[in-house]
């Protein structure tokens, strides 16, 4: 007798590599990214998150949102819609950018593949097909092909990455640069190689047809487990991404299109991202609200903090004096950073009080009972991290 | 005046339609060097005299019913020989027994005591509020958000011009203004021709039928202020005098192919224009006379446009319903019933008839009973056709600009005959009259007269489509988002017809 799962249109989707990561997490810790089960952890956040600092891991990048934009105007219509300038973009070579509303918001961040002269892959955190669509238009040599689901990609980050690659047969691969895309044979087909990630680290992104997904995983783990390979979920993640100093999603970044309050939303600018605004290139979307911004100033600007201690600042709201009468921002993500061993953060900070004192209202509990103290931040204008390991051609060989 | 360096000048216009000859005129006035660039061989756009048939000639647009006064002395019209009719012309609903409604200025015959009294009263009471509307056309609606005084005083008269009709009227303008006109004449008029003809100057032009919400209203009081005039040609002879006698040269056949704009760390700038042949104008500033789709999507181009600005544009209603059938005639035919053909006849047997041919069109089928208005302007002009021959010039109404299925041949031939058939029950004898007929579809007016969706309006006269949101905010104020380059056509506040409304006002933004 069949049963009919009266739910199952509302069911998270399996990634291509569920089969083989599902029985790998053995918290069953999942939560749900685009429509995907996905992993929250698989053992422990902490473990997972020194795996990719000492190690290797992988992270599935299956609900990624990936589209191929092609045709003669594709590079023209990606240009507009983006505040880098594509042009600049060479072949095989992966760029990180934003793209913004008429507004000069950003509606969200992600990478840029060229993959032939007219060939570009995208890559990015939620649906953006309708963005896509809409800024095609007017374009005449321009299809937005949805690969979201045709694509099974893997993140594998950490010290080790290239060793396992190199031995699983990927010829050259030490000699990919950051940011350099390298293809090679794979079970008749192709294994994409991109020398991207979230980590800050050494690391490279997988991407393979779903039907190789398996044989992927099952080799890189084949090789991997003398290198002390593990999958890593979402809070591991979260954990690397701060202390490389990127952006998340739903942290820094409010997307445009969802956000309903006015300047609720972030520019560029505003994350400290101005490095990806290019306003030298010709008209892209939000640069004439850009320019205007860029004159008159930001009125916040993302900042990385130092703070006192090792209680972590989460949601913490920043103040201009220790007696905390004025309010002048508030702290995006915050840790514990094991790799730079300080007690850091992300935080939205009214500009025009960058220059006086930062003070942070702190709460923490121990063993249930709520504490409070107020602490005085120092900026960090350096990156928190950022290993020489993590760009060395070639890598430091295991 | 000296000769123009044709490679540099102040102000080029794209486009010689009426709009675009306002526009010049004006800007010339105040000193401009101004260029005039028409892309067809004829001036005057959609209101352009056109031969149809050897030796007899008409324009689209076929007559001029709210010309603002003001326009006509700022650019002295009557000195290059446009001026008021003698008579203000007639509108007659036609009745195929002969018993025509015709309404004379104010004065309305055919229909019983009660429907004139009705009249009396509705007519003075849109009257009212078409004048308190009046000063709105002719002027620059800020955008929302503004804080500067002259915006803000704006925003200010309309509210109070509004407030001053007293309570009882302003809730009454309140109410009606999205009414459809199909509430508004069945809550007032019995004679099923009388509601139909007076529906119309709510209608046509429009993708909109009696039943409709929205604007209909709101166009039958565009369409009450200003003055009834003599012939379009007239209206295009003087507006190209004036221009040119202020100095603005004029080019026909001569394409604008794009817009050029530059973008460098300071924003983006429109600094000239290529033409169809190569050749590059330099100007301070670019107006388009043309459609906001043309201007846009294809004069810009979107690689210098912003993504949603360029989506509100793409998704600019611009779809014509109106197809335009002109007649050559060995006489003038007669109507029973009507001792002259003169004015305008309205072809529209009840409001239900308006509605179904509308149905028809909805669904991308021309009307299989279509409705229309018809005007013989030979009749006033012996220029437009042989001596003792006539011109008809009808606007007819439903014809899908998309036809299910796409136009052909075929199709046009069906519906000329349709319309052709349906004059004949009004003047039987028209047929053996015919010497050559023609009928323009919306898709034909695009092609022929540059003009997106073949619309009237260039783009849909509608609520959602005015004030300061025509054709649509950040260019609502004649201005757009790349500095240089403005908008002077029908696509912008107050929108189409003749009246010159956005060539004036584009005028008076650029001079401010
Ligand atoms: C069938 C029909 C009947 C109508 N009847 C009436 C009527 O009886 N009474 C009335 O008041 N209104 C009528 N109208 C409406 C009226 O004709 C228009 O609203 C009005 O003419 C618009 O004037 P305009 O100057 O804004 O634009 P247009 O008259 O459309 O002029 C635009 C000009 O730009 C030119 N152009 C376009 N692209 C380029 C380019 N790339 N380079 C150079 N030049 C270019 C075009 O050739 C055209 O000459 C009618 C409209 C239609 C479609």
């Amino acid at each position: 007798m069949t049963t009919v799962d009266p739910y199952a249109g509302e069911r998270l989707k399996k990634t291509h590599f569920y089969p083989r990561a599902a029985p790998l997490n053995i918290r069953d810790a999942w939560v749900a990214w685009n429509g995907y089960k996905f992993a929250e952890c698989y053992y422990d956040a902490e473990y997972e998150y020194f795996c990719v600092r000492n190690s290797c891991a992988t992270y599935d990048i299956c609900p990624m949102q990936k589209y191929y934009v092609e045709g003669s105007d594709a590079e023209a219509m990606l240009n507009r819609m983006v505040t880098r300038d594509v042009k600049k973009l060479g072949l095989n070579r992966v760029m990180y950018t934003v793209w913004c509303t008429d507004e000069g918001r950003v509606v969200d961040d992600g990478t840029i593949f060229r993959l032939a002269d007219d060939k570009f892959m995208l890559t990015c955190g939620s649906p953006c097909n309708a963005w896509l669509k809409m800024s095609a238009f007017g374009f005449s040599d321009v299809t937005i092909t949805d690969m979201s689901d045709e694509i099974a990609a893997l993140s594998f980050q950490g010290p080790t990455s290239c060793a396992v690659l190199k031995k699983m047969g990927l010829q050259g691969i030490e000699t990919a640069k950051p940011f350099d895309i390298r293809h090679f044979p794979f079970h008749g087909d192709t294994l994409m190689v991109s020398r991207t990630g979230f980590t800050g680290d050494l690391g490279y992104e997988l991407w393979v047809t779903p039907e190789l997904a398996l044989d992927l995983w099952d080799e890189l783990y084949a090789v991997g487990a003398d290198y002390g390979i593990q999958p890593f979920g979402e809070e591991a993640t979260n954990m690397t991404r701060l202390e490389a100093g990127f952006i998340m999603p739903d942290l820094e970044l409010h997307e445009a299109l969802k956000t309903i309050h006015l300047e609720h939303d972030q520019s560029p600018l505003e994350l400290n991202l101005g490095w990806l605004v290019d306003f030298k290139k010709p008209h892209f979307n939000g640069r004439i609200a850009l320019l205007k911004e860029k004159e008159r100033g930001t009125k916040y600007t993302l900042t990385k903090l130092d703070i006192p201690g090792n209680k972590p600042a989460v949601e913490a709201i920043l103040y201009k004096n220790e007696r905390c009468s004025q309010d002048i921002g508030y702290v995006t993500s915050a840790m514990w950073s094991p790799a730079v061993k300080a007690n850091i953060a992300l935080a939205m900070i009214r500009t025009e009080f960058l220059k006086g004192d930062i003070w942070v209202e702190v709460y923490f509990q121990k063993e249930l009972r709520q504490y409070r103290k107020v602490v005085k931040a120092t900026i960090v204008k350096k990156q928190f991290w950022t290993p020489p390991r993590a760009r060395a051609t070639p890598p430091l060989d295991f | 005046m000296g000769v123009l360096d044709l490679n540099r000048v102040n102000s080029i216009v794209i486009g010689a339609g009426h709009n675009g000859l306002v526009c010049a005129a004006y800007l010339a006035k105040k000193g401009h060097s101004v260029l005039v660039l028409e892309s067809s061989d004829t001036l005057g756009g959609l209101a352009a005299g056109r031969e149809f048939h050897p030796g007899f000639k008409t324009s689209v647009a076929h007559s001029i019913n709210h010309f603002p006064q003001k326009i006509i002395k700022d650019l002295a019209l009557e000195s290059f020989g446009f001026g008021a009719p003698a008579e203000p012309l007639p509108t007659t609903g036609l009745s195929l027994d002969g018993s025509h409604v015709v309404l004379q200025k104010d004065t309305l015959t055919g229909v019983g005591e009660s429907d004139i009294t009705a009249y009396r009263h509705i007519s003075r009471l849109l009257q009212r509020f078409a004048d308190r509307l009046e000063p709105f056309w002719l002027k620059t609606i800020p955008r929302v958000g503004i804080k500067n005084l002259t915006d803000l005083l704006t925003f200010g008269q309309m509210g109070l011009r509004v407030r001053m009709l007293g309570k009882a009227d302003m809730r009454e303008f309140m109410r009606i203004t999205t009414l459809p006109v199909r509430d508004l004449m069945d809550e007032n008029f019995e004679h099923d021709i009388l509601k139909a003809m007076l529906s119309w100057d709510g209608l046509v032009g429009s993708k909109l039928a009696p039943r409709s919400p929205n604007h209909a209203v709101l166009a039958m009081l565009y369409r009450r202020v200003g003055g009834q005039h003599g012939s379009v040609a007239s209206l295009i002879k003087a507006l190209v005098s004036a221009a040119s006698a202020a100095g603005a040269d004029i080019r026909t056949s001569t394409a604008v192919e794009k817009v050029l704009v530059k973008a460098d760390d300071k924003g983006l700038i429109a600094h000239g224009v290529r033409l169809a042949n190569g050749e590059i104008i330099e100007a301070d500033r670019i107006i388009s006379a043309t459609d906001p789709q043309t201007t846009f999507l294809k004069l810009v181009g979107v690689a210098n446009l912003e993504i949603e600005f360029t989506n509100r544009i793409r998704r600019l209603r611009c779809e014509g319903y109106v197809a335009k059938l002109h007649l050559a005639l060995s006489d003038l035919p007669k109507f029973p019933g009507l001792r002259k053909p003169g004015g305008r006849m309205i072809i529209a047997p009840n409001m239900d008839a308006i509605e179904f041919a509308f149905d028809d069109a909805k669904y991308g089928e021309c009307s299989q009973q279509p409705v229309m208005e018809i005007i013989i302007p030979s009749i006033y002009d012996d220029s437009l056709a042989p001596l003792g021959k006539h011109v008809l010039s009808a606007h007819v109404m439903y014809a899908p600009y998309q036809h299910k299925g796409g136009w052909d041949d075929a199709k046009r031939e069906a519906f000329t005959a349709r319309a052709i058939d349906t004059i004949a029950r009004y003047a039987p004898g028209i047929k053996e009259q015919i010497i050559q007929s023609e009928l323009l579809t919306p898709l034909d007016l695009e092609h022929e007269f540059n003009v997106t969706g073949g619309h009237w309006h260039h783009t849909e006269f509608a609520l959602d489509q005015s004030l300061m949101m025509r054709p649509t905010y950040e260019a609502a104020q004649y201005s757009t988002p790349i500095p240089g380059l403005y908008l002077c056509g029908a696509g912008s506040h107050p929108g189409g017809d003749l009246t010159g409304g956005p060539g004036h006002n584009a005028a008076q933004e650029i001079l401010r």
